[in-house]
């Protein structure tokens, strides 16, 4: 099946997946801006939220082209109901204490490193272009991450403690990174993107490597029950939204 | 207020463009090597100012004494014959 | 280039050590503009002063990180989102900046700190203020962030060399910063009635505020005297202020908004803009920490603080676990 043939609201979903990862995760990340443990993590954090709102503008400006019905980035971002946000839970969980934030953030790094890297070459021209460019970001992103995994891992024994706790607590949420669905196998098939299973042995690989530096263990794997990449969403993501949306919803149709 | 974070300070260099030297941009505080570029890097490159980075701890610069000033740099300045404005060059001779 | 310079005899450190003639060096080099670089010869309250200024302009970043941070996760857009995020991250940046200066000077940041925390340190009282809506993001951009431009320029000029290259580095920086308040502004200004009610109300309360941020009138100013005599503080409070309101009044204006001063008016003699009394209680009230925010902004970076010292710990603990591996390897 060639690019062309796609099926278009299958690639606008596609590409909604994409776009609201970044979006929630920068929006979490936005929190921290002020609360910090040190002046240097609130500048790395705001920069790691710049570059993922960065993303989710790109690619939530393309989906808006993609549907044709002449929505703006903001539109989509801004005023759609939760069931048609279509991020990953793993991307809405709480950012707790810096450890959970730092967790949640290397998990998803890896994915997108994964992702971008592949994408590159996706027969999707701008999907391409984008992913070409936010590799180099993500590869800073997971730089950062992981050398915090590493400090808080082989740290202090509280701090071994609570970076233990926060991976036992996200690690669920990460089978649904990997679980492929039809959406995922058709954008696949015409090699929009990349396969699941090649990117989960690869960010299998490279989280190992990391959990060992870092002395921390692998949690086993459990049943997998979430749903964000089709729109069912945990607690969380209601709050989100509700902090997200509220000015554009009081002043419905104002620019800014 | 009990604070027992010990992050030593380092002075950081940057290479703006290539081609350029390092120049020294200001100091930061870091755990160790590796964050302290990553530190220099979110502090010191938003804005695209940066090719490379230099980070060094700050005890291990030696600097000069500014009390020593007259001895070290005075002496320099009466040997003008260093400089190239000090020689007059016929204007026929373009390239010197 | 360099002929000129092999004349010029510049009063550098002689080798007596007598205080009176080092302290007459040290001002003939601040009269002829020069420099003072970390570690050379200052009179003590020199240092002390500017010790005191340059912490507490740090402090001010980062306070200043709170109001508008507050309306990260609510911006409107994702555009302005991301000018808010990049703009309170380079508030981070400029306190880093700072306290780096302010270490040049034989003081630690930890101490700055726990200065701040404990209440002892004072900061911009300009931030003790409350984001209560959007256009105040708008406003503090417009007329904070302008407000410290006006004070900022001149001390690029600034006798000691670590401030003064701080300051160029974030007046570069601050200029995006005003802009983003003022087109913010424009855009409510222009925009529905509701947001330009919005834009109105935050400028009523931000106004006074914002000439507060020049200090006391001149004539009440303690520190004037010395601060001036050594090229740390170049124009006088009055002199700012004044500068200010001539420079805001034709933006207001072009907004479309109104100043909340009645007596506001154009001095053609004077060739500027006489503005209202004002209350000078209130800055003493705020300064004293009993400001609408005072409480909350410090709780918020003891907590942040607090929070944060088993992460510290933890890089430094294996800071030191990594050492101490190197040494074992090497031996």
């Amino acid at each position: 099946m060639s690019a062309a043939a796609l099926d278009s609201k299958a690639l606008f979903r596609y590409v909604l997946r994409l776009g609201d990862l970044s979006l929630v995760l920068g929006q979490r990340l936005g929190e921290w801006v002020g609360h910090a443990p040190a002046l240097e993590e609130d500048l790395g954090l705001a920069n790691i939220a710049l570059d993922l709102i960065g993303q989710a503008r790109l690619l939530l400006s393309y989906a808006g082209e993609i549907e044709g019905c002449g929505r703006s980035e903001d539109d989509i971002a801004y005023l759609r109901e939760q069931g048609e946000y279509l991020n990953p839970v793993l991307a809405e969980q709480p950012n707790g204490d810096f450890g959970q934030t730092i967790v949640r953030q290397l998990l998803i790094d890896a994915f997108q490193l994964e992702l971008y890297e592949r994408m590159a070459a996706s027969t999707d021209e701008r999907l391409a272009a984008i992913a070409a460019k936010s590799v180099k970001e993500t590869r800073y992103h997971l730089r950062y991450s992981g050398s915090w995994l590493v400090r808080l891992g082989d740290g202090t024994e509280k701090s071994h403690a609570l970076a233990q706790a926060a991976l036992e607590r996200l690690w669920p949420f990460t089978v649904e990174l990997f679980a492929e669905d039809d959406l995922d196998c058709a954008m696949a098939d015409c090699g929009v993107a990349p396969r699941l299973a090649e990117m989960h042995t690869a960010w299998t690989l490279r989280l190992d490597e990391l959990l060992a530096q870092a002395t921390l263990k692998r949690p086993g794997d459990r049943a997998h029950s979430w749903q964000g990449k089709r729109g069912q969403h945990s607690e969380h993501l209601g709050y989100i939204l509700a902090e997200m949306q509220y000015l554009q919803r009081a002043h419905p149709g104002a620019r800014w | 207020m009990d604070d027992s974070r010990h992050w030593p300070l380092y002075e950081v260099f940057v290479r703006a463009r290539g081609g350029l030297d390092h120049k020294h941009v200001g100091s930061l505080h870091a755990a160790d090597e590796r964050m302290a570029i990553e530190h220099a890097r979110d502090l010191y490159t938003r804005r695209q100012e940066g090719v490379s980075i230099w980070v060094v701890p700050s005890k291990a610069i030696t600097a000069s004494d500014p009390g020593e000033t007259e001895s070290l740099f005075e002496p320099a300045r009466d040997k003008i014959y260093r400089h190239p404005t000090f020689y007059d060059i016929p204007d026929e001779v373009k390239t010197l | 280039m360099y002929t000129q310079e092999l004349d010029v005899r510049g009063a550098d450190s002689p080798a007596t050590a007598d205080p009176g003639v080092l302290e007459q060096h040290f001002l003939a080099r601040v009269d002829a503009e020069q420099k003072i670089e970390p570690k050379e010869w200052m009179p003590a309250r020199y240092r002390s002063m500017l010790i005191r200024q340059i912490s507490q302009h740090a402090h001010s970043e980062i306070v200043g990180m709170l109001p508008e941070g507050n309306w990260i996760t609510r911006a409107p857009t994702l555009r302005r989102k991301a000018i808010l995020i990049a703009k309170v991250q380079d508030e981070a940046g400029h306190g880093a900046y700072l306290y780096s200066a302010a270490e040049t000077l034989g003081v630690s940041r930890d101490e700055l700190i726990d200065q701040l925390l404990s209440g002892k340190a004072k900061y911009s009282s300009i931030f003790n203020y409350p984001t209560t809506t959007w256009a105040d993001v708008g406003a503090i951009g417009w007329l904070v962030d302008g407000a410290a431009i006006m004070n900022q320029i001149p001390l690029c000029r600034c006798s000691y060399g670590p401030y003064a290259r701080a300051m160029v580095r974030i007046c570069r920086e601050e200029s995006f910063h005003q802009r983003q308040g003022f087109d913010l502004m424009l855009h409510l200004a222009r925009g529905t009635a509701e947001q330009k009610a919005m834009a109105q109300d935050a400028l009523n309360r931000w106004w006074w505020p914002a000439l507060m941020m020049f200090g006391p009138p001149d004539a009440s100013s303690t520190h004037s005297g010395e601060s001036q005599r050594w090229k740390i503080k170049r124009i006088s409070n009055d002199e700012l202020r004044q500068k200010f309101v001539d420079f805001t009044v034709p933006q207001a204006k072009f907004l479309g908004l109104t100043l909340p001063d009645p007596l506001l008016c154009w001095n053609e003699t004077r060739q500027r803009h006489e503005f209202g009394p004002i209350d000078w209680n209130e800055f003493e009230q705020v300064l004293k920490g009993n400001g609408p925010c005072n409480a909350e902004r410090l709780a918020a970076r003891r907590a942040a603080h607090a929070a944060g010292a088993w992460v510290r710990d933890a890089a430094s603990a294996h800071a030191e676990k990594q050492r101490l591996r190197a040494g074992r390897q090497a031996a």
